[in-house]
C-alpha cells in the first residue's frame, strides 16, 4: 500500500487544519455519528435556507482519514442544493464501496475523490464515510 | 534469543512482523498436522458409533479434555469444551448467573474486563435485578485493596481477569478469591490471555469457573474451556438443549446427561480438541521457564525502546505486566498508526480492544497495542521501532496547527 497515496497533503492539511472545524451556533441543526470501534466522534452543523446548504461545520476527534474525510465533505457541498448534495454523497459511497463510477460522477466528487485508494483499505472505510452517511441522515431528517 | 519463529509456518513463509496475538496466537506446524491427521485418518462422530473409527475419535476427544484439565490443574469431568471464552462466560451467565441471582444481590466486575466477561453480566443484572458494581484502577493502573473491598456481604459473583488484554497486569486472583470466598461469592476468571504466557493453576488459585480460548494459546480458532468446580456445574441447570446432552428424551421433557456431556450439545469440533492439546503439548514441550524467560526479556526490550521516543504516550502499570503493552502516538490517532505500520507489513491493534470501560475510565478513545508471542523477537521490536519514528515524522509537521 502506498501510503502517500492516502496521507498526502491535502489529507493532512484538513485533518490538522481544517477552516471548517467551527461551530456554527444557534442557527444550526446538528447530528452525531460515531465509530464505536475507534471512538470516533463527528458532530456535524449545518445551516439549510431554501433547499441550500448555506453553512456547514464539524467538531468532534477521530483518525486523520475521518477529520480529513469530514473537512473535504463540507468543502464539497458547501453552497450546493440539498438534493445536490444527496447525490453526490451517494457517489462518494459508492466510489468507498468500490463501485464503479461513471466520469460525471467522478467530476462531481472534486477534491473528494482523493480518498478512492481508500475503498482499498476495507477495514478504513467506515473512517472515510462516517461524516458523510452522518449528514446524509441530517438532510434526510430536514426533509421531513 | 532462540528462534521460535520457525516453528510457525505462517511466519516462516510470509515477511510479517506479528504483534497481535493477544488477538489470535498464530499456529506451529504440529497443531495443523495433528488436525490434518485426525480429518485424514480419526475422524468419526464421537461418542455415538459402536464401530472402531468413532472409537477413535470419541479417544481423541478424551484424551484432549485430559490434557487440557492437567493443564489447568483441573480434573477431567471439571472441563467442558465450548467455542471460546465468549461462549463459555455466556455459559455461566445464562445457567449459574441467571439461576442464582436475585434484586439486592451484587455481581462485582474489575474495570479492566474484556467485554466477554462484561457484557454478559449486564445481561444478568438487568434480568435478575442484582447490581453491578465496578472495581476501579487507582494512577499506577492497578487495583488497590480498597477497591478489592468493595466485594461485600451482598456480592455473590466477582468476574475478573488473570491478565489484562489490555494493559498486560497480572492480578493478584488469589487475593480476590480468598476476599470473594469470605463473603460467600464464586469467581468467574478470564484466563484466556494468561494461559499462553505462564502456568495457570485453578486449585492453587482456588477458582470456582475459569475459562480461555485455544486460538489465544497456539490453539486452533473454534474451541474454548470451561473450568468450574464440579459442584458448581452439577448443581447449574443445561446450557444447550439437544443431543448428546441427554440421557433419555420422551415426547414431553427430556433427562440429562452428567458432566461434561451436560454442557456438550451437538457434535463437537473434535479437530479443534485434537489441535488444542497439540497446542498444550507444544507449551509444555517448550517449558513455561523457558517461555516466561524469552517473553519477559522481550518485553524489557520492548519497553525500553519505547520509552526511549518522546513521541509515544505508554500506557504501563506498577507491579507485574506481561506479553502486551498498549501506547499511542501523542496527535496522532491509533488507527492512523496501524494503517501506517501496515504498510511495512507491521501487525497491530488499535482500538478499544473490547474494553471500552477500561478506556473510557484511563480517558482514552483508543490505542494502539503490541502483543507478543514466543515467534516474537528483537528483530520485531526494532522494526516496530522505525515504523512508529516514521509515523510519528509523516504527522510531526502538522501537529500543533489548528487545534
Amino acid at each position: 500500500m502506498d501510503l502517500s497515496s492516502i496521507y498526502n497533503e491535502i489529507v493532512m492539511e484538513h485533518s490538522s487544519n481544517s477552516p471548517y472545524k467551527k461551530n456554527i451556533g444557534k442557527d444550526a441543526v446538528c447530528a452525531m455519528g460515531h465509530n464505536p470501534n475507534c471512538g470516533d466522534e463527528i458532530k456535524i452543523e449545518a445551516v439549510v435556507e431554501n433547499g441550500i446548504i448555506k453553512d456547514l461545520g464539524f467538531s468532534g476527534h477521530g483518525c486523520a482519514i475521518s477529520q480529513s474525510s469530514t473537512s473535504i465533505m463540507i468543502e464539497t457541498l458547501l453552497g450546493k442544493k440539498v438534493s445536490q448534495a444527496k447525490k453526490i454523497i451517494n457517489v462518494f459511497i459508492k466510489m468507498i464501496k468500490r463501485e464503479s463510477l461513471t466520469d460525471k460522477e467522478k467530476l462531481l466528487l472534486k477534491n473528494a475523490a482523493i480518498f478512492e485508494n481508500v475503498s482499498n483499505m476495507p477495514s478504513r472505510a467506515k473512517c472515510a464515510t462516517l461524516s458523510w452517511h452522518t449528514l446524509d441522515d441530517l438532510l434526510e431528517k430536514l426533509e421531513k | 534469543m532462540k528462534n521460535y519463529k520457525k516453528d510457525f509456518p505462517l511466519l516462516s513463509g510470509k515477511e510479517i512482523v506479528y504483534l497481535d496475538s493477544a488477538a489470535t496466537s498464530q499456529k506451529p506446524s504440529c497443531v495443523i498436522s495433528a488436525m490434518q491427521k485426525y480429518y485424514e485418518q480419526d475422524n468419526a462422530n464421537p461418542y455415538r458409533g459402536v464401530y472402531a473409527l468413532s472409537q477413535l475419535a470419541t479417544q481423541k476427544y478424551n484424551s484432549a479434555r485430559s490434557v487440557a484439565a492437567d493443564f489447568i490443574g483441573a480434573k477431567d469431568d471439571e472441563i467442558v469444551f465450548t467455542k471460546n471464552s465468549t461462549e463459555s462466560f455466556n455459559l455461566i451467565a445464562y445457567t449459574y448467573g441467571l439461576a442464582s441471582l436475585k434484586k439486592g444481590d451484587e455481581i462485582v466486575l474489575s474495570i479492566m474486563e474484556h467485554h466477554s466477561n462484561l457484557v454478559p453480566w449486564q445481561m444478568v443484572a438487568q434480568k435478575s435485578g442484582a447490581t453491578l458494581k465496578y472495581m476501579y484502577l487507582d494512577k499506577n493502573l492497578q487495583l488497590p485493596s480498597s477497591e478489592i473491598d468493595k466485594i461485600g456481604s451482598k456480592t455473590k459473583i466477582v468476574a475478573i481477569t488473570a491478565m489484562s488484554n489490555v494493559l498486560g497486569s497480572v492480578v493478584n486472583v488469589k487475593k480476590i478469591v480468598a476476599r470473594a470466598h469470605k463473603v460467600g461469592a464464586v469467581v468467574v476468571c478470564d484466563a484466556t490471555q494468561i494461559v499462553a504466557h505462564r502456568e495457570f493453576n485453578v486449585k492453587k488459585l482456588d477458582a470456582d469457573f475459569a475459562c480461555f480460548s485455544a486460538h489465544k494459546m497456539y490453539g486452533p480458532l473454534g474451541i474454548g474451556v470451561l473450568y468450574g468446580k464440579k459442584q458448581l456445574l452439577d448443581n447449574m441447570p443445561p446450557f444447550m438443549f439437544g443431543g448428546d446432552m441427554i440421557e433419555y428424551v420422551g415426547e414431553q421433557s427430556a433427562s440429562f446427561a452428567s458432566l461434561p456431556n451436560k454442557y456438550e450439545a451437538g457434535t463437537q469440533n473434535v479437530a479443534a480438541a485434537v489441535g488444542l492439546e497439540s497446542a498444550i503439548k507444544y507449551i509444555n514441550d517448550t517449558g513455561f521457564d523457558k517461555i516466561v524467560e524469552h517473553e519477559s526479556r522481550l518485553y524489557s526490550y520492548a519497553l525500553q525502546e519505547l520509552q526511549k521516543l518522546p513521541f509515544v504516550e505508554l500506557y504501563i502499570p506498577k507491579g507485574e505486566c506481561m506479553g502486551v503493552i498498549s501506547f499511542n502516538i501523542k496527535g496522532v490517532h491509533a488507527h492512523d498508526v496501524s494503517s501506517i505500520l501496515d504498510s511495512k507489513n507491521i501487525c497491530i491493534r488499535s482500538g478499544n480492544h473490547c474494553a471500552q470501560p477500561l478506556l473510557k475510565s484511563m480517558g482514552l478513545d483508543s490505542t494502539c497495542r503490541i502483543s507478543f508471542g514466543l515467534y516474537n523477537n528483537k528483530s520485531d521490536i526494532d522494526k516496530l521501532v522505525s515504523a512508529l519514528k516514521l509515523a510519528y515524522k509523516m504527522f510531526a509537521k502538522y501537529l500543533g496547527k489548528g487545534e
